[in-house]
């Protein structure tokens, strides 16, 4: 499995370009509202979820990572009907991690990508119930069977995504 | 502590952004209502997503509308046949329905019920979603500009898809059935056995606080018990699909919803219900004091001239007529449980009127639930047996106009529902 520890000096770090930045983020919290209506299997996936990681992997910077997970977070939350915040915490915590696990490992293999995904998908379940069930006392229950399932989906369905983001990649 | 701040800084942003991000948590949560805190920020990012939404849907179904109305009209004939053969069907049916809940109301009334109906709604469409698979939820393209508020039922023809959570001016955000935030009171058809229906983690329905010992099988049908004061009574929510001994002495009744929630294009908002007594009308109760009136002389009415319907000729009517008794003969207000208003309408002459019947509807139903003999009877003849009013009057006097009444037994309308713009039921 090529996930191999490396220093910083070898890790590439990547930009984007204003309107990706924006319009990417945009674009995945669009097309998970409005999508699901159509195809309701749909509502599986977490684009906004997959385009946090793949922004905070490619920019490898703790603190970017994290801003862009809340901004994103913060906005799925706005369209929710949960109170705002719930998903805020948690992308913002996967943003964080993301990015720090960027900075040591090199991710750029399917491979890797896909156990970084699913692991990813647990962590922001985890913080997000966590939050739901202990701050705002909703009474979310979890279910292994359907958590798991939906993890390895968004994790297959990530390693596509990630390629075709990959074309926005600027290097620094 | 600058060399701590600076060595820890990611970490120290991490925790400054969630710490803050938890207090606008806490905000929400102790206000209590998060809509009212929120809400501009919410009216925001609904305003920006919505409009593409609602432009993307329109633009689909405009394409679909092409197709469909103008190009793809294959079978549409023959359509067209076996639906008018279905709605004579289900006019047959109606009849007898209506028949039963007649019966029902009349019940309800001697129990002094309160009914909830369905008096209007507004048609929506579905524009979107919450798009998390932790959150079931939709956008309709209607708001508080359509006369929309929280807390409205959203139904569709086939059974109830979730209440209104928030209002925008011109959308709305749907809390469906199935989420796990949700919770409606239900009711199983058969049994009568009343629960909560919640959402699962995977997007199910289940029917929470049913005892295990009660009997509950697969097939059975769930319905709205009225008890969260937001959908009313008797709408259908679906069938159970799987039953299992669950915890604490409760069953696990898994539920298949009735609507189809994962594929909702149009729905139904109540937007207002009325809650009122059961009411009858009780044109066939007969009260002492009126058939004391009847008995007693008294200076009679200005017989009043009525022309049925055309095309219904009671057959009680026309004999009476032709009996040579007054032909101004006015029905009663709405027909009577027994067979005595046959008996009414040949012995007519005596009957108290409460009010006039609009169509001739009343009157062909008083004439079809006649006893046999009783409208076969006329004039005086019809006094023999029947035991009602009418049978009651005087035989001596057949040619005796109307008798002025205290007051007529009831001339409460009928209790169905008030015109409504769409009503489902």
């Amino acid at each position: 499995m090529p996930i191999t520890y490396t220093s910083g000096e070898q890790i590439e770090v990547y930009r984007f370009s204003f309107p990706v930045t924006v319009g990417v983020p945009l674009l995945a919290l669009f097309l998970q509202a409005y999508v699901p209506r159509r195809f309701p299997f749909f509502s599986v996936f977490d684009l906004p979820l997959l385009v946090t990681i793949f922004f905070a992997m490619a920019r490898r910077n703790p603190i970017s990572g994290l801003f862009t997970g809340a901004a994103i977070g913060l906005s799925q939350d706005m369209l929710g009907a949960y109170p705002i915040g719930i998903n805020g915490i948690a992308m913002t915590v996967v943003g964080y991690l993301a990015s720090s696990l960027g900075a040591k490992l090199d991710v750029e293999n399917a491979g890797a990508r896909l156990l970084v995904t699913l692991g990813f998908y647990l962590v922001h379940a985890a913080v997000y119930f966590t939050v739901a069930r202990g701050m705002v006392n909703l009474t979310l229950n979890w279910s292994w069977s359907h958590g798991v399932l939906a993890g390895l989906a968004n994790a297959v369905l990530g390693v596509g995504l990630y390629f075709m983001l990959d074309k926005f990649k600027q290097r620094t | 502590m600058e060399s701590v701040l600076g060595r820890y800084r990611n970490l120290t942003i991490l925790v400054g952004v969630l710490f803050l991000q938890v207090l606008g948590l806490a905000v929400q949560v102790k206000r209590g209502n998060d809509a009212d805190s929120t809400r501009l920020i919410r009216i925001w990012a609904v305003g920006a997503i919505t409009p593409f939404e609602r432009g993307l849907v329109r633009a689909q179904n405009g394409s679909g509308n092409l197709w469909h109305n103008y190009f793809f009209l294959r079978g549409v004939r023959a359509e067209n046949r076996q639906l008018k053969e279905q709605i004579e069907q289900m006019r047959l049916k109606e009849v007898r329905l209506s028949e039963d809940a007649t019966q029902a109301h009349r019940l309800q009334s001697l129990l002094a019920f309160k009914e909830q109906f369905i008096v209007k709604t507004v048609p929506a469409q579905v524009i979107g979603s919450s798009g998390s698979d932790l959150s079931r939820s939709i956008y309709i393209d209607r708001g508080s500009n359509d006369g929309l508020t929280p807390d409205m039922a959203v139904i569709t023809a086939g059974g109830i898809v979730g209440k209104v959570l928030r209002v925008y001016p011109s959308t709305s955000l749907v809390l469906m059935i199935n989420d796990q935030s949700s919770g409606v009171g239900g009711m199983l058809e058969k049994s009568r056995l009343q629960g909560v229906l919640r959402g699962t983690a995977d997007g199910e329905v289940i029917l929470e606080r049913v005892m295990s010992d009660e009997q509950v099988a697969p097939g059975d049908t769930v319905l709205s018990s009225g008890g969260d004061q937001i959908f009313p009574k008797g709408l259908p929510v679906g069938t159970v699909s799987k039953v299992s001994p669950g915890k604490d002495m409760f069953l696990n009744i898994l539920v298949r919803p009735a609507a189809d929630l994962s594929r909702l294009e149009e729905v139904l908002v109540v937007t207002e219900k009325q809650e009122k007594n059961a009411v009858v009308d009780s044109g066939g109760r007969v009260r002492a004091a009126d058939i004391l009136a009847e008995r007693l002389p008294s200076v009679p009415d200005k017989p009043v001239v009525v022309t049925p319907a055309p095309g219904t000729t009671p057959s009680g009517a026309t004999a009476s007529s032709a009996a040579g008794t007054s032909a101004g003969v006015k029905t009663p207000a709405t027909s009577a449980p027994t067979g005595g208003n046959a008996a009414s309408t040949s012995g007519a002459q005596s009957m108290p009127v409460a009010a006039q019947p609009a169509t001739g509807q009343v009157l062909k139903k008083v004439v079809q639930r006649a006893p046999v003999g009783a409208s076969a009877t006329s004039g005086s003849a019809s006094n023999g047996g029947t035991g009602n009013a009418t049978g009651l009057s005087p035989a001596s006097s057949p040619a005796k106009p109307a008798a002025p009444r205290p007051k007529p037994p009831t001339a409460e309308p009928s209790p169905q529902p008030p015109p409504t713009e769409d009503n489902p039921h």
